[in-house]
């Protein structure tokens, strides 16, 4: 499971890097960079946390399981 | 020199795409038949990604209503082929959009060019006028930002929109955006078939390319070469170099420096200018002259970038502002620090192609940066070489 | 319905109609706090939206208690359309009308944000912004309804929510004109 940017809608909010900060960090300007590697198991409901939070729905999984 | 080999001098040297054209009808081949063709030749993209032709269009005629957008909007100030052709031999253009209309099944037609180049739009309307080929057909002008030609960004203004790229891309939505050199060699493709297509170039990158050639050569504009031509080559037919330059600037704004020495004896093809970190690009190539400042130019164009930004994204708002920033201060640490923390996170190229061209400039002008630290400057009373628009307009 | 003629219910309706106020107010200041990026004290930014959202279905909670108690009191007499509908009746009241608006807005920034992943950003922000029309109709019903308008602590509190919602409004308008605040230094 990877977690997508759409940097578009992306308004550096933050959120993501507070709720999921082993993958999500912020560059100097408040946008999120996304660890390219697969999101560990563990970090999935973390990740769904992130995205649900997303105050501007930015952010998408890909490669998650139904 | 015999008969044989003198047709074929003749041959390898004709024109193509700036050639009088051919007004017969066109081949009435199927629409499997010519997207075989066009996939068989290799065609890719001649606007700047070099995507392959047969398979965009065939993502396109999948479509439940396909449309055909005709980009001639160059929205590189340096870039003038797509202008030329269009100014030139725009039959041969649109001739090709009606075979792309053909083979994705499309009605109608959308031709887009810049809106300051009103020859270009009055050649086109003229050429446009004169013939009626069963489908619907619009000109459309746009404003002259550099992301306006973008294909993503060319369709957002075209549904009423600004000039601003989305995430969606055209062909997802049933929308073919094709440049219109890619164009031009998809008629003559549909005409004189793929084979003959493939007679010049390199197997890998086949075809004649069209070249904008700026900056330090006698005769600089526009010309169509072979893709595979030495540069060296290239720039003899602009008339050749008055003097031996230091670097050259290859793919345009998005593209990188190169130093003469390295790159002169490379062909022109995406290949052979890869190991140089450089690719085809946009197809312009600017010689810097001796007594230019490569530094003062690029920070020019890179300040250029920063505000053609389209302001959506923010890695690209700021970081393209910043590289532009840290480039004024000569601040080598931080462009080569902030060049991949800003490539590849914007909704386009666009921050991907400035850090490309930020990172390559503070690299090879890295003796010139010694000089400016020092009080000096290579090029103070140069007048500017590389271009930079004015529009202020998204829409 | 049957009417109930209890004093406690008319308390009840009162009470929880003051309390829903008070939070709905909470609910528009964190709203604006989230878009202007502000940490409560030393907490991470996602606790203010988190917040915005469960007092938000808090104050939903004591808005329902309110209309349920108003339906409930025979001294109300107030009908069921009479909640979403603002039309004359006998005893037409505009503030129990407006009360009527706000309450219209607000369930469908409730339901579009409750289904917010199956709506464009656009359908959802356009929708959001009617709690701009929802918070001041619901204060002029409050206010308007005069059930205590005579007490000082309720036009305390009045005023307290007023100055609230007011400052933190003008305060999101200057984020208006940039599109992009600039938040230099990594938030964490």
């Amino acid at each position: 499971m990877k977690i997508r940017v759409d940097p578009i809608l992306c308004d550096g909010y933050g959120q993501c890097a507070e709720l999921l900060p082993e993958a999500v960090r912020l560059d100097e300007w408040g946008y999120p960079l996304v660890a390219r590697e697969p999101l560990p198991r563990r970090l999935e409901p973390a990740a769904r946390r992130a995205v649900a939070m997303c105050p501007r729905l930015a952010l998408s999984l890909e490669g998650k399981r139904r | 020199m015999s008969a044989a080999v003198a047709a074929e001098r003749r041959e390898r040297t004709a024109a193509r795409l700036l050639a009088s054209p051919d007004r017969s009808p066109l081949p009435r081949g199927s629409r499997a038949e010519l997207l075989a063709e066009i996939e068989t030749s290799g065609l890719t993209g001649r606007g700047g990604a070099a995507f392959p032709t047969a398979r965009k269009l065939a993502a396109v005629a999948h479509a439940r209503r396909p449309t055909v957008v005709v980009n001639g909007v160059e929205g590189e100030p340096a870039s003038l082929k797509d202008k030329v052709l269009l100014a030139r031999n725009p039959h041969l253009v649109v001739d090709g959009a009606m075979v792309a209309a053909r083979i994705v099944g499309a009605r109608e037609v959308i031709f887009a060019v810049g809106r300051a180049n009103r020859t270009v739009r009055k050649r086109l309307e003229q050429a446009l006028a004169e013939r009626s080929d069963g489908v619907d057909v619009y000109l459309e002008t746009v404003p002259d930002r550099f992301v306006a030609g973008e294909e993503s960004a060319l369709l957002n203004l075209l549904n009423g929109g600004p000039a601003k790229p989305t995430m969606e891309k055209p062909y997802a939505r049933g929308v073919l955006v094709q440049n219109v050199e890619t164009l031009a060699n998809v008629a003559l493709i549909a005409r004189y078939g793929a084979s003959w297509f493939r007679r010049r170039g390199t197997a890998d990158e086949p075809g004649t390319a069209l070249v904008t050639v700026l900056g330090a050569v006698r005769n600089p504009g526009v010309a169509e070469v072979e893709l595979g031509t030495t540069l060296r080559d290239i720039l003899q037919r602009f008339g050749g170099l008055a003097a031996f330059p230091h670097a050259l600037l290859v793919g345009g704004y998005f593209g990188s420096w190169v130093r003469a020495h390295d790159v002169l004896d490379a062909p022109l093809t995406n290949a052979a200018l890869a190991p140089l970190g450089a690719s085809l690009g946009a197809r312009t190539i600017a010689v810097l002259p001796q007594d230019a400042c490569g530094l003062a130019e690029s920070a020019r164009v890179l300040r250029y970038l920063a505000n053609e930004s389209a302001g959506q994204c923010g890695p690209c708002v700021f970081g393209v502002a910043a590289l532009a920033d840290a480039f004024e201060r000569l601040d080598v640490d931080r462009v080569h620090r902030l060049a991949p923390l800003v490539a590849d996170r914007g909704a386009c190229a666009h921050p991907t192609g400035a850090a490309r061209f930020a990172a390559s400039a503070i690299d090879i002008f890295a003796d010139e940066i010694e000089l400016h630290r020092a009080g000096r400057c290579s090029g103070a009373a140069h007048s500017p070489v590389l271009p930079v628009g004015a529009s202020r307009d998204w829409r | 319905m049957r009417s109930l003629n209890h004093p406690a219910i008319w308390y009840l309706m009162r009470g929880s109609g003051v309390v829903a106020l008070i939070l709905f107010t909470v609910v528009v200041v964190l709203g604006i706090a989230t878009t202007r990026r502000l940490r409560i004290g030393t907490m991470p930014r996602f606790v203010t939206l988190s917040l915005h959202r469960s007092v938000s279905l808090l104050a939903c909670a004591f808005l329902a208690l309110h209309i349920g108690s108003a339906l409930a009191d025979s001294y109300a007499k107030v009908a069921l359309p009479q909640l979403f509908v603002p039309y004359p009746t006998t005893g037409y009241n505009l503030y129990l009308g407006l009360g009527a608006l706000s309450l219209d807005l607000m369930l469908a920034i409730v339901v579009t944000s409750l289904l917010r992943h199956r709506l464009t950003q656009r359908m959802w922000k356009g929708v959001h912004w009617f709690g701009y029309a929802s918070w001041p109709l619901a204060f002029v019903h409050s206010v308007g309804m005069g059930t205590d308008s005579d007490s000082t602590w309720f036009v305390g509190t009045a005023l307290f929510c007023l100055g609230a919602v007011g400052a933190a409004a003008a305060w999101r308008l200057l984020e208006l004109r940039r599109p992009y605040p600039k938040y230099l230094g990594a938030p964490l």
